[in-house]
């Protein structure tokens, strides 16, 4: 059975072509994704992400325990800030990517993505089990609507009573957003800056209106799961299913930094990932790009040059709207993964060369 | 849903018209909306041989990349290369300016087992 977002009736009125992902029937795009994905590079787009699992996790020592379930540190965060980090299995595998923002002393929110977000739900509850900690999924309660592009400050500012200019990059502060108590935190998954609000199921629509009308005449425009897909492939982003799984860790998907090695205390991969990090990675994430015509996707073996057996494949590909060239992310051995290494994706019925190069593929100018 | 009469229809949306005995190739209306921005369409070069129902070519949108199949046998005698610089093409005009190739088929009479106009729009409404 997929699930609906309280938005599913807008996207539908948007002429929204529907698709099921993580369980959810999704927009995949509104008008193309080109054209959605140039107007956040260029505009601002707005992106319903109410499929995504919203966990908190409260109590006198929640810090410790998500640092027991979690390889990052969360006790180190600031009240208000907010990290990227990793659920993994006891043998060190990803079980998801997930943000932890700290909105008090004692009280985080876990953002997991949604295919994922039960499986992270009963990994938490198990794994705070032993501290004074308590887990809530309120991901169905929760609707997650973002604004992202270089107008969304300006579209969102004159709409929240949050001070947007003091609110930096990877924060996050209670106040009203377009109408609705909300969460505002200056967090996305595009490449660009921008604002996810963490509102109440019910006011979606509302706000969704409200959001659409004032940035309307600046060029906002709905966006869908196309777009997003190619917005965090240029910027580099990481996709849980492509990038990320169970047989991968955070060190061969180039996150050695999540792995807070040096935090007190035991956590859950802690001993595969020290034996992981000792022996080196057996494989690593690289970005390429084609170098003759044909696009690597999903799938696609890579190939030394020459080599009949495969080295490595590709995780994510696409033809690059901003860059104009076509774009991948690939595993492939250690040996193979230096910057201007040139390899071979197989296309089809051919191969077509490519060059390993710096991640991310596009940076916004600050 | 445009589907012109007259063109004969295959189960992978190809379409085919038939001018001076050639066969011309392309995907529908249908197909072209289903892949969404095309970004890339990858042809056989002229003088390739075709065999009916098997892949000749390869359409790719951002999302996604799809086989053409040959509707029929025969020999490729000319490709659309205004495809290579414009492939939105094929959104735009997909029966039109966004054909694929023309064909010298081997049996022009083996048309007559795809879906006509009618079939076609019966099934793509269905799905």
């Amino acid at each position: 059975m997929t699930l609906r977002t309280a938005l599913y009736d807008r996207h539908v009125a948007l002429g929204a072509k529907m698709v099921e992902f993580g369980g959810w029937e999704m927009p995949l795009q509104y008008t193309g994704i080109i054209d959605e994905h140039r107007a956040v590079r260029e505009r601002a787009g707005l992106f319903d992400l109410s499929h995504m699992g919203e966990i908190w996790v409260t109590g006198t020592a929640a810090g410790e325990a998500l640092a027991y379930a979690l390889v990052t540190d969360p006790p180190r965060l600031a009240i208000g800030r907010a990290h990227y980090s990793m659920l993994c299995t006891p043998e060190g595998g990803i079980i998801d990517d997930l943000i932890v923002y700290r909105v008090g002393e004692h009280r985080f929110l876990v953002v997991p993505n949604a295919g994922n977000a039960a499986a992270v739900a009963d990994a938490l509850r198990a794994r705070v089990a032993g501290f004074e900690a308590a887990t809530d999924d309120v991901s169905l309660r929760t609707s997650l609507i973002a604004i992202q592009g270089p107008l969304a400050r300006g579209i969102l500012a004159p709409l929240t009573d949050v001070d947007l200019d003091t609110l930096r990059y990877y924060a996050i502060t209670e106040g009203e957003a377009a109408g609705a108590p909300a969460f505002v935190a200056r967090t996305g998954y595009t490449g660009e800056d921008g604002f996810e609000l963490f509102i109440d199921w019910d006011a979606a629509p509302d706000v969704w209106d409200r959001l659409l009308a004032a940035g309307a005449p600046a060029g906002l425009q709905p966006t869908g799961l196309g777009a997003r897909d190619s917005l965090r492939l240029e910027a580099g982003m990481a996709l849980y299913g492509n990038e990320l799984d169970r047989d991968t860790t955070p060190m061969e998907a180039g996150l050695d930094r999540l792995v807070r090695f040096d935090k007190p205390g035991d956590f859950v991969g802690r001993a595969a990932l020290e034996k992981a990090r000792d022996a080196g990675p057996r494989k690593r994430l690289v970005g390429l790009v084609m170098r003759d015509r044909g696009i690597a996707r999903h799938g696609y073996p890579v190939h030394l040059p020459g080599a009949a057996a495969p080295c490595g494949v590709v995780t994510s590909g696409t033809l690059s709207p901003t860059l104009g060239e076509a774009i991948a992310m690939a595993y492939v051995p250690m040996p193979a993964s230096a910057i201007g290494t040139m390899v071979e994706v197989a296309v089809r019925t051919s191969r077509v060369p490519a060059e390993v190069v710096p991640l991310p593929f596009y940076k916004r100018s600050p | 849903m445009d589907v012109p009469e007259g063109l004969r229809y295959t189960e992978d949306h190809e379409w085919v018209r038939t001018e001076a005995g050639e066969g011309v190739v392309g995907i529908t209306a249908y197909a072209a909306e289903e892949l969404g921005d095309i970004v890339f369409v990858d042809l056989p070069k002229v003088g390739t041989k075709l065999q009916a129902g098997t892949p000749f070519g390869a359409i790719e949108s951002v999302k996604t990349a799809s086989d053409l199949y040959a509707p029929m046998s025969g020999e490729v005698v000319a490709v659309n290369a205004s495809l290579t610089e414009k492939p939105e093409l094929v959104n735009s005009d997909p029966y039109g300016e966004g054909w694929m190739v023309r064909v010298r088929m081997d049996d022009a009479g083996a048309l007559t087992a795809l879906e006509d106009a009618v079939a076609y729009r019966v099934r793509v409404e269905a799905a």
